[in-house]
């Protein structure tokens, strides 16, 4: 035989050509590919381009309330902003980043090769540029896009001046019907990736909290989306089908559909924070060099939180004509939730409490959302009350509390988690310098855009309108130059983003000397994780500083990590 | 695994090119099964949603019937319900005969599965042609119409998922192993037989 002479080498069957999943093929990121890796770079980029979007119609909005007078747009403009800007950033931005970083953490974490049903998980991501669009479409057909607010609370929802089929709130339910079909297909694959693929030994009490509260997260998610999808087929169907479920003339009941609403708008916020204390929960031993104070606690607390989240949605409804005993009874639920974040934010404290602490750019957006939690923990604890809450309800200290949570607890971890993991998944090292300007001007330019908010909302200036009495001008100015300010913080995060994936310093496997299944493996991951050579885990995350090893071999994985 | 078979590295690559993923990692069908009935728990709750809507009209909503209207005839739908609720047992027996590998009684079984199915399906839509209102008939017409019209739409999903089953019980040594798709399908159309009871009880039974 002639081939026998042939010198055999084993590379070329190991790499034969730039294969799907590949580091070196560029193309997949643009592909119906069923890589979750890839699948988690797809749902970040896309997400962060709708941030831009998102973030544009937040400074027009600004760039109009910075007078008192309606002089830069519309009224009516101004509804469809707002409207916009809420769906955009909830919908096309939090919960496609968020399911990035699942997709992107829990196979590595829990030593699995992908995730369980990964054509499930790419049709599931291909839905969102087609919802993103379908909203954006809004924008274009006659009447402009929906201007009822990320509410849609009917009546002003149902109605539909210009007679057209195709319209701003019709193409506004379907989009946010789709987002709910993709999260159900997501949160199917994330649970059941978690429930049956955990490498040998990854017991539920050796999961890091990330996978937990992922889980917890996307409980929620099975729970509470096929009741908005119940409320939007409802609505889409007083809308264009002529019934009169939600309108009062017809003998329907416009109230059913805030229930609807906010059974799973409410918890929906916790889909969003859930993963983000993971986030901290990760980060913080790390950059403390410290386990974390209280595993087992915070691990239960994620699921704690799931379940109180399903029954404070009425708090929304204090001043909808809600009857006085149910305020009672949500007001004390909803007072309940401070118990189990309460925990979190103590296991976090308990964590740093002398702990050598390194300032880079992930802890430091990680202390800072942690500040910003702590004070929209307060605030929320107010609103709760219903005597407070009837008197700044739909002002802007409501929008103040939202965006403290939304952006300064969330968006800040969701930096924190971009932060840490890029070298992970890219293989390079972001620059230092522009991560921390990057900080110092999100920080700023947060707290001077939605601390004002507060007290122009104690003043009683309402929410949802674009011109105001000259009293709130102060107020509106600093939140304005906020605004503009967290504009320009985005340009040394996409410099950084861009430029250090491009050309940065290679990272090497392990550049946080972090703990965790995840740090074992080459940066970039190959793109099976372990493949056949799943590690055995023997001991818990996070055991910083306590000298036994995570897995059996470490040595071996550490040491073949490094040659790739 | 086609293809030669070179060395287990080789296999991976062969594997990752084909579908991005778990090369050597066969048998991801136990996975099927856990991620259905997570996706009828979550499915099951857009049902309790429409429940408490319809529960919620029908004590509050100050005009019901709209004019004109009695009422619903309940001796045709009680019949349908009845082929429905028994069909269950069909399937529960053809996917008994699937697991003693005896494929024609299988085939037979599931046949007769969707031919009730289908049964329903058309006494269904005969009600609603011979119904005096329509969708836009107050609060009444609209959750009658969104109800049955949603649980129809399960039906008939069930009812493509078996077809599909049966397809795939003729492709050679395929239910060798028994199958999960089968198991799934069928755990499916039970959960729209037990909707349907409640859905009966709630537009047909619980009548002024």
């Amino acid at each position: 035989m002639a081939s026998s002479s042939v010198p055999f080498d084993p590379r070329v069957l190991k790499a034969p050509h730039p294969v799907p999943g590949a580091p070196d093929n560029w193309k997949r990121f643009f592909s119906f590919n069923t890589d979750a890796k890839v699948i988690g770079i797809q749902y970040m980029a896309v997400a962060l381009l709708f941030l831009l979007v998102g973030g544009l119609l937040a400074m027009i909005m600004r760039g109009e309330l910075i007078t008192p007078a309606a002089d830069l747009v519309d009224p009516t403009v101004y509804n469809g902003l707002y409207t916009m800007h809420g769906t955009v950033m909830l919908f096309l931005f939090l919960f496609p980043i968020l399911n990035g970083f699942n997709n992107l953490l829990i196979p590595p974490m829990i030593g699995a090769p992908d995730m369980a049903f990964p054509k499930l998980n790419a049709a599931a991501f291909w839905l969102f540029p087609l919802f993103g669009i379908i909203l954006m479409a809004s924008f274009f057909v006659p009447g402009g896009p929906s201007g009822s607010g990320w509410w849609a609370y009917p009546p002003v929802s149902t109605q539909n001046p210009l007679g057209h089929f195709i319209n701003g709130q019709f193409l506004w339910i379907l989009a946010v019907a789709l987002s709910g079909v993709s999260s159900i297909m997501g949160a199917i694959n994330f649970i059941t990736t978690i429930i049956r693929m955990r490498a040998p030994g990854m017991t539920y009490f050796r999961l890091p909290i990330f996978c937990w509260t992922a889980a917890a997260a996307q409980t929620i998610q099975l729970v509470g989306l096929p009741v908005l999808t119940g409320g939007a087929v409802m609505l889409l169907f007083d809308l264009s089908f002529g019934t009169s479920f939600f309108r009062p003339e017809g003998g329907g009941d416009p109230m059913l559909y805030q229930h609807f609403f906010w059974f799973y708008s409410h918890p929906a916020v916790y889909v969003m924070v859930l993963p983000v204390f993971g986030i901290f929960s990760e980060l913080f031993p790390v950059y403390a060099r410290k386990p974390l104070f209280g595993y087992k606690v915070v691990a239960i607390a994620s699921f704690a939180i799931t379940f109180l989240s399903l029954i404070v949605w009425v708090h929304h409804m204090f001043y909808s004509g809600t009857p006085q005993w149910m305020r009672n009874l949500f007001m004390v639920t909803t007072m309940l939730i401070a118990v189990p974040t309460g925990i979190k934010v103590f296991a976090w404290l308990g964590t740093l409490w002398r702990g050598r602490i390194r300032l880079s750019t992930p802890m430091l957006f990680c202390l800072g959302g942690l500040f910003n939690f702590i004070f929209a923990g307060i605030t929320g604890i107010m609103l709760a009350t219903v005597p407070v809450d009837i008197h700044v309800g739909n002002t802007y200290f409501v929008v103040g509390h939202f965006h403290y949570v939304i952006f300064s607890t969330i968006t800040f971890g969701v930096f924190a988690g971009i932060y840490h993991w890029f070298p992970k998944f890219t293989g390079r090292m972001y620059y230092e310098g522009l991560g921390k300007l990057h900080f110092v001007l999100t920080f700023i330019g947060s707290t001077l855009n939605f601390l004002p908010m507060h007290w122009a909302g104690l003043m009683g200036m309402p929410r949802r309108v674009a011109s105001y009495d000259p009293e709130f001008a102060l107020a509106n100015v600093l939140a304005s130059l906020g605004a503009f300010l967290l504009g320009v913080a985005t340009i040394p995060f996409i410099l950084n983003i861009v430029s250090s994936w491009a050309r940065g310093p290679k990272a090497g496997p392990n550049p946080w000397q972090a703990i965790g299944l995840e740090w074992l493996l080459p940066s970039p991951p190959p793109a099976e994780n372990f493949e056949d050579d799943v590690p055995t885990v023997i001991s818990g995350p996070y055991g910083y500083g306590l000298g036994h090893p995570l897995v059996e071999h470490e040595e071996r994985y550490i040491a073949r990590s490094r040659e790739a | 695994m086609t293809g030669l078979p070179i060395d287990a590295a080789g296999e991976r690559a062969t594997a990752a090119a084909n579908h991005g993923g778990h090369g050597g990692h066969g048998g991801h069908g136990g996975y099927n099964l856990t991620g259905f009935i997570i996706f009828l728990c979550s499915e099951s709750v857009i049902f309790l949603a429409l429940f408490a809507g319809y529960i919620n009209f029908k004590l509050s909503s100050p005009v019901w019937l709209p004019p004109g209207v009695s009422g619903l005839e309940v001796r045709e739908p009680l019949i349908n319900t009845i082929i429905l609720v028994s069909s269950s047992f069909v399937a529960w027996a053809a996917e008994r005969a699937l697991a003693q590998r005896r494929l024609w009684r299988f085939r037979a079984l599931w046949l007769l599965t969707m031919a009730m199915g289908s049964w329903f399906v058309y006494g269904q839509a005969v009600e609603w042609a011979h119904l005096h209102f329509g969708l836009g008939d107050g609060v009444f017409g609209g959750t009658f119409y969104l109800l049955t019209g949603f649980h129809g739409l399960h039906v008939i999903t069930g009812i493509l998922l078996m077809a599909l089953m049966l397809a795939r019980s003729f492709r050679p040594g395929n239910y060798d192993g028994g199958e999960a798709g089968v198991i799934s399908v069928s755990l499916f159309w039970h959960f729209v037989d037990v909707i349907w009871i409640v859905l009966f009880l709630l537009l047909y039974a619980w009548q002024p």
